[in-house]
């Protein structure tokens, strides 16, 4: 059984605001091999992302495998909305980085 | 018409400066219109409860200038919506009289000049509760109550089409927006020269962030869209940035929760069942997007209230042993200033860099700090005085934290500067709400005038 990393698989890793509520995460691939490969290792699933974050499932409002983009995406609700003191990320921008370093079962 | 073709130069106008290059290039290509959006609720509460901008005035009345010249030079129509960042009723004051001066100073040919406002006053709001027509929160929040609208400062409503399409099909040669949705002001010049709803809608949400639908990655570079009934085409326009497939598609779930459905007041734009297709080097068009009309329009509503003034400090820490216990130094802080204030009445907010700074509770690695830590102190109270002795409180009594073990008493923190700074006065988002309306132009007043003559 062969592990790769998920940086290694996939083009981009971000995370972004949608809306002030809510913040979105988007793992995009390059060819459609790398993105089938991560769709079946079941790396990346709701329960998954829940247990990587530390955060209750029902969190989660969206996950979704996108065909036309090769790419994986999933939602979170905020614990508070984006800007309120004490928010660390007013963006959204900087909260992929623990995907960097998942797993993938590739063999 | 055949086809219609838009230019957007920039997702968020004002914020950074367009790049001059592609504009041009997207200028000569002969658009027959030109178009931006200058909002976003990405910035925070902040802008929006203040009533300022978070974009300096110097690089939005660049992007206004190459975009009113450029207008004026090939007479097409200019659309700016969400005008300075928050798109309340002074931020389109401010963009009206910059199109105003930059007329004047250029000596522009007479054109017509039209503008909306889209802020929605509290009482309308109560009225509408008070009616029983729910205020329904969006992602997850409760319907709207009285609490929460007193406690809200300002409220903007987010415009689909219709204003613009009103403006439009007046004749104004540019136009002023308040707070509106990024792809409402493209679709609505579609809609306008009669072009279906699904390529209209689809050509606003591919166009509203410029060239983030464009790669290699490389913002404020324009890109155009051109629209026919049956399909959508984008075009990078820098020279060294292409549309592509991936890059397109990819676009489609930008800051969206997912990547299908495109809510806008008046119904949803399907992304379901979206082709897309390499038509040139640096082309891609897009064909089966569907439209879904509503039965009744709902307006979604913005809104944002003051939680106090607010001070921030800052504190590092070395000793190993403190950074095993930072939590306590906290506490330590959080304590000296209940002593000093009571329970209630004020708040402390602390991030610890080093350790969960930017994640937080989720955080995965929270229990491996780093061999140094920062921590942002903030302070928050009802008055600037208040505030600042709060942040001050809260930052120095680290300094002073007691843990039975430090070897170091001479000072358990260090300081860059021995000082609170004050900072924007703290806001949260107290609306991601929608309204139900009667006619969707009734939350936004429009204006028009003659220019130059």
């Amino acid at each position: 059984m062969t592990k790769t990393r998920l940086s290694e698989l996939a083009k981009t890793i971000r995370s972004k605001n949608a809306g002030t509520d809510k913040i979105t995460f988007d793992i995009i691939f390059r060819e459609r091999e790398a993105y089938e490969t991560v769709k079946r290792s079941g790396a990346l699933s709701r329960d998954a992302m829940a247990r990587l974050y530390g955060i209750d499932e029902a969190r989660i409002t969206d996950f979704v495998e996108y065909d036309p983009a090769y790419a994986i995406k999933f939602t979170i609700l905020r614990r508070r909305p984006s800007g309120s003191p004490g928010d660390p990320d007013i963006f959204g921008a900087q909260q992929y980085a623990p995907l960097l370093d998942v797993e993938v079962e590739t063999a | 018409m055949d086809s219609l073709k838009i230019i957007c130069p920039n997702g968020h106008l004002g914020f950074a400066p367009l790049k001059v290059e592609s504009f041009r290039l997207g200028v000569a290509a002969k658009p027959d219109f030109i178009a931006a959006d200058s909002g976003s609720d990405d910035i925070g509460p902040v802008p929006l409860g203040s009533d300022g901008c978070a974009s300096p005035k110097a690089w939005q009345e660049h992007d206004l200038e190459q975009m009113l010249l450029a207008s004026r030079e090939i007479g097409v129509p200019m659309i700016i919506g969400s005008a300075g960042d928050t798109g309340s009723d002074s931020r389109v004051d401010m963009y009206v009289q910059i199109i105003r001066d930059l007329a004047a100073r250029h000596g522009l040919a007479p054109f017509k000049l039209g503008w909306f406002y889209s802020e929605v006053d509290k009482e309308a709001v109560r009225a509408k509760i008070a009616s029983g027509s729910p205020v329904q929160g969006l992602d997850a929040r409760a319907d709207l109550d009285e609490g929460e609208l007193d406690a809200t400062d300002r409220i903007v409503a987010v415009a689909g089409v219709h204003p613009y399409r009103a403006l439009i099909e007046d004749g104004c040669d540019v136009i002023i927006g308040g707070r509106s949705s990024d792809s409402a002001i493209f679709a609505a010049a579609a809609l306008s020269r009669g072009f279906p709803e699904a390529q209209a809608y689809y050509l606003g949400k591919v166009l509203e962030c410029a060239s983030f639908c464009a790669e290699p990655y490389g913002a404020k570079e324009t890109v155009l869209g051109e629209i026919t009934r049956d399909w959508v085409e984008v075009t990078a326009m820098h020279p060294g940035q292409r549309c592509t497939v991936a890059s397109v598609a990819g676009h489609a779930m930008y800051e969206r929760s997912n990547p299908f459905h495109e809510y806008v007041a008046g119904g949803v734009l399907d992304m379901t069942d979206c082709r897309y297709e390499q038509v040139a080097e640096k082309t891609t068009r897009v064909t089966g997007m569907r439209f879904a009309p509503a039965d009744d329009v709902r307006v979604k509503l913005e809104g944002a209230g003051k939680l106090g003034e607010r001070f921030v400090g800052m504190a590092g820490i070395r000793d190993p042993y403190t950074i095993a216990h930072v939590d306590e130094a906290i506490e330590w802080a959080r304590e000296q200033t209940r002593e000093r204030f009571g329970e209630t009445g004020w708040a402390l907010h602390y991030n610890v860099f080093g350790r969960d700074g930017v994640m937080g509770e989720m955080e995965p690695l929270r229990d491996r700090p780093g061999h140094e830590l920062l921590i942002v102190v903030q302070g928050v109270a009802p008055t600037r005085e208040m505030a600042e002795e709060v942040a001050m409180t809260g930052t120095r009594q680290l300094f002073y934290a007691r843990l039975p073990d430090v070897k170091g008493t001479a000072g358990g923190v260090s300081f860059v500067f021995d000082e609170v700074l004050p900072a924007s006065p703290g806001y949260r988002w107290t609306l991601n709400h929608t309204m139900a309306v009667d006619d969707p132009l009734e939350l936004f007043p429009r204006h028009t005038e003659t220019v130059g003559a």
